[in-house]
C-alpha cells in the first residue's frame, strides 16, 4: 500500500517529464515493442486476412521447415563467416591508421588525411556499389580492361562466389577505416606525455611507444567497439548484400537477413519470415550476453 | 646508437607510408569517376583516362539533367532529409531531455526501455506488417516514421546534455517556477546547438542515402528517392533503360553501349556531389559529434553500469586544444 502511494505521488511530482517523454516512447511501443509482439506470427500461419488473433497455431512448424531446409547451413554458414571475416580484418585498420597518423609531426599532413579519410563513408551504399560495379563489369570495367592490356585474363567478379566475400569486406573497409579511426585518434592524442618522457628515459625506442603505451591505451575501447558489433553478428549489413548479390553467388552471398527479405517479403511468406527473423534475434541477443561474459571474465572492460 | 636511429627512421618511414597509400586508396576511385564523367566513352572504355579527363564531353551531364525522373527523386530525397531530420531531432530530443533529470522517477525505466531495443527487435516481417496495418505503405510516411529514433543518438544526445548542461541551471530555473517544457525550449535547446548540428549531420546523411526502406516500402516510382533510383540505373544492365536514354541521344548502337556505361559516372557524381560539397563544412562538427558520442558515451555506459575502470573520460578540452579538427 506504501508503495502504491508513492508511484502516484510520483506521477504527479513528475508528469510534466512524462508527457514530454510520451510521444518518443508511443514511437518505440508501435514500431520496436508491439513488432516484438508481432513475432508470434512465427508460431502462426498468418494470414492478413484474419489478422494475428484469427490465424491458425502451427507451433514450431516454420522452425522446424527452416533448420530441415536444404539452405539452412549454407546461410548460417556464410552469415557467420562473413560477419566474422569483416570483424577480423576491418578492425585492425583504422588502429593501423590511427598509429600512422599519430606519428606525423606536421600538422596540415595530419589533419588533410584525416578529413579526406573520412570522405568515402559519406557516400551511400548503393553509390559503392554502384562504383564498384562499374569497375568490376566483366566488358567494360577499369580492373579488366587494365588486366586485359597486361595479357591476364578478365575475371568475372558478380558472378562468382569466391569473390564475394573480399568485395564485401574490401569495399567496407574503405569505407569506414577513416570514421573508426576518429575514436582511436582521440585517445592516442589524450595520452599523458610523461609516459612518453619515462620511456624516452629508460631508452625506449618508437616501436616500445607503441607496444607499452599506446595500444594499452586503446586496449579497452577496442573491446567495448568489439562487443558492440559482435552483438550485430548475425544481421551483418543485408543492405550492401542484397545490392551485391545475384543468384549464381548465392553459395557465398546468401546470408539469413537477405533470406528472410527474399521469403518474407517478396514471396510474402509473412509467417516464415518472421520465424526465421526470431531465430535471428535470439542469436544476436545471446551472442552479445555471452561475449560479454567471456570479456568480464578475462578483462576488466566490460558493457555491463 | 646507429641501429636505433634506423628504427626510429624505418618506423617513421612506415608510418608516412600507411597515411600516404590510405589517402590514395581513398581518393584514387574518386577521382577516376570525376574524370570519367567527363571523358568521352570510347576513352573510358579502353580504360586510357585516370588522373586527368580526355576528350571533354558534357552529354551524359545534359541527358541526366534532361532526364524527368532525376528530378522527381532528387525533389523526394530533399522532401524525406528535411522533414525526416526534423521529425528525428524533435523527437531525439523530447526522449532524451527527461533521461538526464537525475530526479526523474522513471527515468531508469524509460532508460532500459530504450536501450533493450538495441538487443533485440522483431525483425523485418513484423515491422513490415505494422507499416501494411498503419496505412502507411506506399506513402512518404514509410520513409519518415519508421526510423523516428535512433538510439544510438539518443544516447549521444543524453550524454551531451548531460556533460555540458550543468544540472543546477535546471534546478535554479525550477526555482524560479520554470515548467519543463519551459525549461527544455528555453535552455536545453539554445545550449544544445553543437548536439543539434551534430544529430542533424548523423540524421541527415543517413536519410539522404537511405535506400532499403524505400525498397521494401515503396510501390510507385513517383515516391522513390535518388538512392533507389540510381539503384535502378547503376545496377541495371537491360536494354530497356538504354533505350529511353538513346532516345534523346541519336547514338548507333556500339555508341549507346558506352554512352549506357560512361553515364553511370556522371549519375554517380551527380548524387554525391551534394554532400561532398557541404562535407568540409560540417566535417567539423561531425568529428566532434562522433567523440562526444561514442567516446563519452562508451566512457559513460562502462562507469555507470559496471562500476569497473575503463581509462578516462576524454574531456572536451583536452580534445579541442589539439590538433584534431580543422
Amino acid at each position: 500500500m506504501k508503495n502504491k502511494k508513492n508511484l502516484f505521488e510520483l506521477i504527479a511530482r513528475d508528469w510534466q517529464l512524462l508527457t514530454i517523454i510520451l510521444l518518443p516512447a508511443l514511437y518505440f511501443i508501435i514500431f520496436h515493442y508491439v513488432p516484438m509482439y508481432g513475432l508470434i506470427i512465427a508460431f502462426k500461419d498468418y494470414r492478413i486476412g484474419k489478422g494475428i488473433i484469427g490465424s491458425e497455431w502451427v507451433g514450431i512448424e516454420w522452425f522446424k521447415e527452416f533448420f530441415k531446409s536444404f539452405y539452412f547451413v549454407r546461410l548460417i554458414r556464410n552469415t557467420f563467416l562473413l560477419s566474422v571475416y569483416n570483424i577480423i580484418f576491418s578492425l585492425p585498420v583504422p588502429i593501423i591508421f590511427a598509429l600512422g597518423l599519430d606519428e606525423i609531426d606536421r600538422a596540415w599532413i595530419k589533419k588533410t588525411s584525416q578529413t579526406l579519410s573520412y570522405a568515402p563513408y559519406f557516400i551511400s551504399t548503393v553509390v559503392l556499389v554502384g562504383i564498384m560495379y562499374n569497375f568490376l563489369s566483366v566488358h567494360d570495367g577499369v580492373v579488366n580492361v587494365i588486366l586485359a592490356k597486361f595479357g591476364f585474363k578478365k575475371i568475372n567478379f558478380w558472378s562468382s562466389p569466391k569473390w564475394f566475400r573480399p568485395l564485401y569486406i574490401g569495399s567496407g573497409i574503405w569505407q569506414i577505416f577513416g570514421i573508426n579511426s576518429i575514436l582511436y585518434i582521440a585517445v592516442l592524442s589524450t595520452i599523458d606525455p610523461q609516459l612518453y618522457e619515462a620511456l624516452a628515459i629508460d631508452g625506449g625506442n618508437k616501436w616500445h611507444k607503441v607496444r607499452y603505451i599506446k595500444l594499452p591505451a586503446i586496449k579497452n575501447i577496442f573491446i567495448i567497439l568489439m562487443i558492440l558489433s559482435l552483438g550485430q553478428i548475425l544481421s551483418v549489413g543485408y543492405e550492401k548484400v542484397i545490392l551485391m548479390y545475384s543468384p549464381s553467388t548465392y553459395e557465398t552471398s546468401d546470408i539469413i537477413s537477405t533470406y528472410i527479405y527474399r521469403s518474407g517479403i517478396l514471396d510474402a511468406r509473412f509467417s516464415y519470415g518472421a520465424a526465421v527473423g526470431f531465430f535471428n534475434s535470439v542469436i544476436n541477443f545471446f551472442v552479445v550476453i555471452i561475449f560479454n561474459f567471456i570479456a568480464r571474465k578475462t578483462q576488466e572492460t566490460s558493457l555491463w | 646508437m646507429r641501429t636505433k636511429d634506423f628504427v626510429e627512421r624505418l618506423f617513421t618511414f612506415i608510418a608516412y607510408s600507411i597515411v600516404f597509400i590510405a589517402v590514395i586508396v581513398t581518393l584514387l576511385p574518386l577521382i577516376y569517376v570525376l574524370n570519367a564523367s567527363f571523358s568521352d566513352p570510347y576513352y573510358v572504355s579502353r580504360g586510357d583516362i585516370l588522373l586527368y579527363p580526355k576528350g571533354f564531353y558534357l552529354e551524359s551531364y545534359k541527358t541526366i539533367f534532361a532526364e524527368k525522373e532525376v528530378w522527381q527523386a532528387y525533389y523526394n530525397t530533399i522532401l524525406y532529409t528535411f522533414f525526416g531530420t526534423f521529425l528525428n531531432l524533435t523527437f531525439t530530443m523530447l526522449a532524451a531531455y527527461p533521461l538526464t533529470r537525475r530526479k526523474f522517477f522513471a527515468r531508469s525505466f524509460f532508460s532500459f526501455f530504450f536501450l533493450f531495443t538495441m538487443f533485440f527487435s522483431g525483425g523485418l516481417i513484423p515491422l513490415y506488417l505494422i507499416v501494411v496495418k498503419l496505412g502507411m505503405y506506399n506513402t512518404r510516411w514509410a520513409m519518415i516514421i519508421p526510423p523516428l529514433i535512433s538510439v544510438w543518438n539518443l544516447i549521444i544526445c543524453r550524454t551531451y546534455i548531460q556533460t555540458s548542461i550543468p544540472e543546477e541551471l535546471i534546478e535554479c530555473a525550477k526555482i524560479e517556477g520554470c515548467s519543463e517544457f519551459r525549461i527544455l525550449r528555453a535552455i536545453i535547446v539554445p545550449l544544445s546547438k553543437p548536439i543539434i548540428a551534430t544529430l542533424i549531420i548523423f540524421y541527415g546523411v543517413n536519410h539522404w542515402n537511405s535506400y532499403f526502406n524505400a525498397l521494401v516500402f515503396l510501390r510507385n516510382e513517383r515516391l522513390q528517392p535518388l538512392q533507389l533510383y540510381l539503384r535502378k540505373v547503376l545496377m541495371a544492365s537491360s536494354p530497356d533503360l538504354l533505350q529511353s536514354y538513346a532516345v534523346r541521344l541519336d547514338e548507333v548502337s556500339t555508341r549507346m553501349q558506352l554512352l549506357f556505361t560512361q553515364i553511370k559516372f556522371s549519375m554517380i557524381i551527380v548524387s554525391i556531389l551534394p554532400i561532398l560539397l557541404i562535407y568540409p563544412f560540417f566535417q567539423k562538427y561531425f568529428v566532434k559529434g562522433m567523440l562526444i558520442g561514442y567516446h563519452n558515451t562508451i566512457f559513460h555506459i562502462c562507469a555507470k553500469i559496471s562500476r569497473l575502470r575503463c581509462g578516462n573520460e576524454v574531456k572536451l578540452d583536452s580534445i579541442a586544444g589539439s590538433d584534431l579538427y580543422i
